[in-house]
């Protein structure tokens, strides 16, 4: 039973025994939950696998000349697919073979790299803009608007993303990296739509949302200050994970021929590799294993960045 | 322990004496009909003096729709969450409203914050209804009547430093300090809340339930406001800490002339801090009265319930007391009993119970009388039940 009586007076000293606080002496320490997210991150061997190999994928998109000197549009017939890889040869142009049109397998895979990575990276900001606000005016203002944006987005579940995307892009005769981050982003918002909803709804109820509301904030303020920072961590993580479906799609595309035009890409290197498999798999397999690394990559940091965020997990 | 119960008693005698001074029942509303929102404002911002009321609620209601269908959503019931609840709150005191969870105390705390738009009835603060006002009258609401919350751990935004969380009511309300004075003014609440004031960068996961509850008491304050409401404000927290906190909450009270509407679903937790409660069932108030008529003189059979549920130190005025074991469950406020809402679980109801709704009043054999009795009691067989000292 209660008994404030005999409780000992409340003051800062009995306030300050009460817990702890952790951090030690140093009083104005503060550790925002990020900061905390970021500890647990640094001891997961699975954040920094992922995270070294997307860098090493990002440096290939920026920098392919880092790489490798040897311009992967340079045909040398001599070496149509003769020149086998030689797996010894490191960073040499003949380290993973040549292809069909004599071209450096190795050079071509480096410089691939950026339109995965552009797209990519372009698609995933578009999609998390697109369905970011969709899903936050659905969750926050309810009623007919929600019902209505949910509907369109249940609608646009409905059309996988490689057929939008495939029908999309029939209509564009020259198909540049901006028409395919247009086509994926049309038919890839989905996802972020429904978990930026969800994370709003959650959110709006919590009691410092009600806090707020009863001091008197306005409604940029409480979605501005209260809850999208709240809803920034689920929809990194999905928006993570999505990047890497963008890319592989961005590569199925091409491999079927409407994807990229005239580019260097790795979807456009397995299209045109599929003839030889049999003689010369290496020209597939190279660009093929890349583009896996850098999905998986993807989806891995965005596992470690999810669990890092829970704090039930911790 | 026994010394203690002494302790109380001597509080609750003062407590008696003061408050018989209040009128009993339901006080005249004088309205204030503000032509311009100056006027409204300055009315709302003027001072009452100690022990005048200052908020009245009359009939209040809140029913929540049910709706079914997807597209077309139609009504097809309503939770009644608040069904025509009526009371005052004076200047200066304590009053708190006790009720089993999902008996509408949290929906009474959020209508008379104007956080949730009320079915029917009025609350008025300083004369004003503040159901009906905007704009800059109702912005001075705000500032007058704060709330602090149940749980401390969802209450404060996890993403925000204890600074800006006790300084947004201030950059919400830039005309209660300059600029250059609020980072001080927060500094100060913390400590008046007895946190260390060096905390201000800290977020709020680094702190403790009750340092957390601190925090949310801080920006309570920091409006100067006049009415807490505080929902459930210690039933999160560890017991030993729940004494601390609402010492401080008294001290508090005292410093900075407030009157709390002090919500709680245990009787035991309000008797130290309050100086009338309110007994509260499925959406309707059961009994009103001060301290002391209500642990000492309960006339409603629920409250007498509840009484003798509280845990009783003394072994011997445990032997001799009578437990009232309810049954049944509380039933749904979709669809509540007819006429008392009680009935379903009262040993003293009979035909007329079911047919005729008991009105709060006092009752009529204790009218006149200056029996401790003589309190509101929405019962129509009220009488006393010595359930405490038998
Ligand atoms: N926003 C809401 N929509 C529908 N029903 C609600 C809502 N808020 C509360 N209720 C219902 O109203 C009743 C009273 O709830 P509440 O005021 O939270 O009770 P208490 O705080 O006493 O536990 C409950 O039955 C609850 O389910
Ligand atoms: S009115 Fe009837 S049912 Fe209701 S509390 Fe009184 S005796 Fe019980
Ligand atoms: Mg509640």
């Amino acid at each position: 039973m209660l008994n404030p009586t005999q409780a000992p007076e409340a003051g800062p000293v009995s306030a300050a025994a009460e817990a702890p606080l952790p951090g030690g002496s140093e009083i104005t320490k503060a550790r925002s939950l990020g900061q905390d997210a970021w500890r647990e991150l640094r001891s997961n061997p699975i954040f920094w696998v992922s995270a070294v190999l997307l860098v090493l994928f990002l440096l290939m998109a920026a920098v392919p000349s880092l790489f490798t000197s040897t311009d992967p549009g340079h045909a040398d017939l001599r070496n149509h697919y003769l020149g086998k890889p030689e797996w010894g040869h490191f960073f040499q142009p003949d380290w993973f073979g040549y292809n069909g049109q004599g071209q450096s397998v190795y050079a071509r895979t480096i410089y691939g790299a950026r339109a995965s990575v552009i797209i990519g990276f372009c698609v995933t900001l578009g999609v998390t803009l697109v369905g970011g606000v969709i899903g936050m005016f659905a969750g926050y203002f309810g009623g007919l608007l929600d019902t209505l944006l949910s509907r369109l987005t249940d609608i646009f579940f409905g059309i996988p993303l490689l057929l939008g995307g495939m029908v999309l892009l029939q209509a564009f005769t020259h198909r540049t990296i901006w028409t395919v981050v247009l086509a994926l982003a049309t038919f890839g918002w989905m996802p972020l739509a429904r978990v930026m909803r969800g994370a709003v709804i959650t959110q709006k109820q919590a009691d410092f949302v009600t806090a707020a509301r009863a001091l008197g904030a306005g409604t940029t303020r409480i979605l501005l200050r209260h809850i999208l920072p709240n809803t920034l961590a689920p929809v990194i993580v999905v928006a993570t994970i999505a990047l890497g479906g963008f890319v592989s799609t961005e590569a199925t595309l091409s491999y079927l021929g409407i994807g990229l035009q005239s580019t260097v890409s790795w979807g456009v290197d397995i299209s045109d590799a599929q003839n030889v498999l049999r003689d010369a798999p290496h020209v597939l397999l190279v660009p093929a294993s890349f583009l896996s690394l850098t999905v998986l990559s993807f989806i891995l940091l965005g596992d470690a960045v999810r669990d890092a965020f829970d704090p039930k997990l911790r | 322990m026994a010394e203690t119960e002494k302790d109380d008693k001597a509080v609750d005698v003062t407590k008696a004496t003061e408050a018989a001074a209040a009128p009993h029942g339901i006080t005249e509303v004088t309205t204030v009909d503000a032509a311009t929102e100056d006027e409204a404002v300055a009315a709302l911002d003027a001072e009452v003096g100690s022990g005048e009321p200052i908020l009245q609620v009359r009939n209040l209601v809140k029913h929540f729709p049910l709706t079914q269908g997807i597209l077309f959503k139609k009504q097809v019931g309503a939770v009644k969450a608040v069904d025509g609840i009526s009371f005052d709150l004076y200047q200066g005191e304590t009053l708190g409203i006790v009720g089993e969870s999902g008996c509408g105390k949290s929906t009474v705390a959020k209508l008379l914050m104007t956080l949730e738009s009320a079915t029917a009835g009025e609350v008025f603060y300083k004369g004003q209804d503040i159901t009906k006002l905007s704009g800059r009258a109702l912005r001075a609401v705000r500032r007058n009547i704060q709330m602090v919350f149940q749980d401390p751990y969802t209450s404060l935004n996890p993403r925000m430093t204890v600074g800006d969380i006790i300084g947004e009511p201030y950059e919400i309300h830039p005309e209660a300090a300059p600029k250059g004075d609020r980072r001080r003014k927060v500094q100060e609440l913390l400590d008046v809340v007895g946190l260390n004031p060096e905390y201000l960068n800290r977020y709020p996961h680094q702190f403790s339930g009750g340092q957390r509850q601190r925090i949310g008491i801080a920006r309570g304050l920091a409006l100067n406001p006049e009415i807490i409401i505080c929902d459930e404000p210690v039933s999160a927290l560890d017991v030993s800490v729940q004494a601390q906190v609402i010492n401080l909450m008294e001290k508090l009270q005292d410093e900075f002339n407030l009157s709390y509407i002090f919500i709680a679903h245990d009787l035991s937790i309000v008797r130290h801090i309050s100086d009338r409660v309110g007994v509260m069932y499925l959406g309707k108030m059961a009994e009103i009265g001060t301290d002391a008529e209500i642990y000492d003189h309960p006339t409603h059979p629920y409250t007498q319930a509840l009484l003798s549920a509280v845990p009783v130190p003394d072994p011997e005025a445990r032997e001799g007391r009578e437990r009232i074991i309810l049954t049944g469950d509380v039933p749904s406020p979709a669809n509540p009993p007819s006429g008392c809402r009680f009935r379903t679980r009262c040993w003293k109801a009979e035909d007329k119970c079911a047919k005729e709704v008991p009105l709060l009043a006092i009752p009529e054999r204790f009218a006149g009388t200056d029996s401790l009795a003589a309190h509101e009691s929405a019962c129509h067989f009220a009488e006393e039940k010595d359930v405490v000292h038998a």
